[in-house]
């Protein structure tokens, strides 16, 4: 669908031009910066504190184009709806891949239609393989993360946004297929509307929308919010383990279920049977995992020094790997190197059922004298605690899967509540980083619970300024 | 009798299998297990051939399409063999060096991820207006309760993992209060995913039915 492009002096006009070209934030050319490598760092921190003013990243909207009232004058001829408030802009806050269409269609009717066309060699070319009914479209507020409501005025926030990503361009077989736009070039742009859904013999007019050129961003400022919460509460974490390296003696309240853990161990030592370990199924990905394995190093050691035997079936072999390692760490520092046995920390499936059968025929045929759960869990959870509990092992699970606490609480003996496992590093090692950390979280949660009635009470006075800060886009 | 039918029959009779452990341990579970671990572990090992080694390594080193091979590939590649290099108890060590990069690596990328998915909207959820203050109270009673509840309860439930605080006076009693809360959050947790347990119950009983007494048996159901 290609057509004639105008000659670009011919559209414009000089002040036109300029004001075309000014209303594209981001576009300046790209090889400049990349022509002064050394400029970047001085740059990131300069635009860094630059988004933190409000307001710099406001899209700057021209009055309606002289061009446009011809095509205006046909479409009301023709009984095809007039866009207001056309404007061309890169697309904020992207990779360099789109540029956006904004525009209101106050006499749109259900049976409008609109289409992207773009400006390639002096060509008019489709940006979209057919036109898209305008019901269909977004809005600018509907699309908080490439162009968020604040960044708009209240009015434009509610105007349609057409995103343009590619644009029609013969390939090497000559034929005609969207492709990509290319990050950093200039092109014009300009909306057809159609009537009838789009139908092009029911006729159709275009409306020069101006420049833009689609440009990658450094900083995606809808994360802004994101930044500053990891920032602040990285500086309380390092504070508090700063403060308890200086004074390692900080308090933690008791934590029950920890304590038996001993109990448990010294149980299966006086029956000669073993302690089983199951770590969960996540990876170690899972932080939950990685607590896991962090008290396993702790029971190990007590397993050790009480010369009983350990069993931990897993479900993810860098688990297995990092428990392994764990745990013949542990018995060296136990003084007991030579009891520890590789094959205590064994791989069984990745399957989460069959590593359900094959642990719960574990259970029954060891038949060991404790089970500690940690880590995070899924469906197997009831049916591993059911049939140790069956076995009259004594039972110590701790899990942050919230679902499957329920199921840990009715069927062991004690259950370590979802931060309470994260806790427990710290209770058992006391090691200033741990414990540090454990402060560190209960400031956070001071900060937090603050924050919580601030929020409440601005919001009730009808400021949503706060809770619209702490919404992820 | 067809393949079909046979598949029937063998699931049929692994599920009375594995069901057998209500029972107790028994030989007949015992070979349930092992052929369902036997084939979970196949099954996983050719899932993870196909498609992870295969498209991320095999065909980005040796591409089969004429393309340029992708030497960045070999960085996770080495790192992977380093892994393996744990059965040479002499250069066990460098494993070290995976899971440093895979540990570390995954950390970094969660914790913004848990910032984002999990605190965020969390926070946000939680500053609501306890009333319309457009509105006339008297015709609001009711949110106006359930917003304060929530609140209470969030503060009380936070309380109780507060690990620096001892837990008596009147941080002791919110915290009891805490405690509460979770235990009717974990009761209302429980009964319903109890119901979703039943449904994969009634998944099995309708592949009894169906299949087997229906297809594999040929009696007439219903």
């Amino acid at each position: 669908m290609a057509r004639e492009c105008p000659a670009e002096t011919e559209i414009y006009s000089g002040r036109q031009r300029s004001a075309a070209a000014a209303k594209c934030a981001f576009s300046r050319p790209r090889k400049t910066l990349r022509s002064f490598p050394a400029l970047k760092l001085p740059l990131c921190l300069l635009l860094a504190a630059l988004l933190l003013a409000p307001g710099l990243a406001k899209a700057h909207f021209l009055p309606p184009r002289s061009e446009n009232i011809e095509a205006q004058k046909r479409a009301e001829e023709r009984g095809i709806p007039v866009p207001t408030e056309l404007e061309v802009f890169d697309r904020p806050n992207d990779d360099g891949s789109s540029v956006l269409l904004s525009f209101e269609v106050p006499t749109a009717d259900e049976d409008t239609a609109v289409m992207a066309q773009a400006s390639v060699d002096k060509v008019w070319q489709d940006c979209a393989e057919k036109p898209v009914l305008l019901s269909e479209l977004p809005r600018h507020i509907d699309e908080p993360r490439y162009y968020s409501g604040e960044e708009l005025s209240p009015e434009h926030a509610q105007q349609y946004s057409l995103t343009v990503d590619s644009v029609m361009l013969p390939g090497e077989d000559g034929a005609l297929a969207l492709q990509p736009l290319e990050t950093g070039r200039t092109y014009s742009f300009r909306l057809m509307l159609y009537k009838n859904g789009g139908d092009p013999a029911a006729g159709r007019i275009a409306f020069l929308a101006g420049d833009a050129a689609p440009l990658e961003q450094w900083f995606n400022t809808a994360f802004l919010n994101q930044v500053l919460m990891a920032l602040v509460f990285t500086m309380i974490m390092m504070g508090a383990i700063f403060a308890a390296r200086q004074n390692p003696n900080l308090f933690i309240r008791r934590i029950a279920g920890l304590e038996a853990v001993d109990e448990a161990i010294g149980r299966a030592t006086e029956m000669g049977r073993p302690v089983m370990q199951v770590n969960g199924l996540d990876p170690l990905t899972s932080a939950s995992t990685v607590a896991a394995v962090n008290i396993l190093g702790r029971i190990a050691r007590r397993i050790a020094s009480y010369d009983s035997t350990l069993m931990v079936p897993c479900v993810d072999p860098v688990v297995m790997t990092v428990s392994q390692e764990t745990v013949k760490q542990a018995y060296a520092e136990a003084g007991r190197p030579d009891a520890y046995r590789s094959d205590s920390v064994f791989f069984v499936t990745d399957q989460q059922f069959s590593y359900v059968a094959s642990v719960c025929g574990f259970m029954m045929r060891d038949r060991p004298a404790a089970i500690v759960y940690l880590g995070a869990f899924y469906a197997e959870s009831l049916l591993l605690a059911e049939t140790g509990a069956g076995t009259g092992a004594i039972q110590i699970a701790g899990t942050d899967s919230q679902h499957q606490l329920p199921f840990f609480v009715v069927s062991c003996d004690y259950t370590l509540i979802g931060e309470e496992l994260y806790a427990a590093s710290a209770y058992l090692s006391r090691e200033p980083m741990l414990l540090g950390s454990l402060k560190g979280l209960d400031i956070a949660k001071a900060i937090v619970m603050l924050l919580i009635l601030l929020g409440t009470i601005m919001a009730t006075a009808g400021q949503d300024i706060l809770t619209r800060w702490f919404t992820p886009l | 009798m067809s393949w079909e039918i046979i598949g029937i029959w063998v699931a049929t009779l692994l599920t009375f299998g594995i069901a057998s452990f209500l029972y107790k341990d028994n030989p007949v579970y015992k070979i349930a297990e092992h052929i369902y671990l036997g084939v979970a572990l196949g099954y996983g090992l050719t899932i993870y051939f196909w498609d992870s080694i295969k498209p991320n390594a095999i065909d980005k080193v040796l591409p089969s399409d004429g393309s340029a091979p992708e030497y960045l590939v070999w960085i996770p590649i080495v790192l992977g063999l380093f892994i393996l290099l744990r059965v040479i108890p002499s250069l066990a060590w460098l494993s070290r060096w995976s899971f440093a990069v895979y540990i570390g690596g995954n950390m970094g990328i969660l914790v913004p991820s848990v910032i984002a998915n999990l605190l965020m909207p969390q926070l946000a959820s939680a500053m609501r207006p306890l009333y319309d203050t457009a509105q006339p109270l008297n015709a609001q009673w009711g949110p106006l309760i359930g917003q304060a509840v929530i609140l209470i309860a969030t503060f009380a439930t936070m309380i109780y993992f507060f690990f620096s605080l001892e837990h008596r006076g009147f941080v002791g009693k919110l915290s009891r209060l805490g405690v509460l809360f979770i235990m009717i959050s974990f009761g209302a947790g429980f009964g319903y995913t109890v119901m979703a347990r039943m449904s994969l119950l009634i998944g099995r009983f309708q592949f009894l039915i169906i299949d087997f007494f229906g297809r594999a048996l040929g009696l007439r159901i219903g």
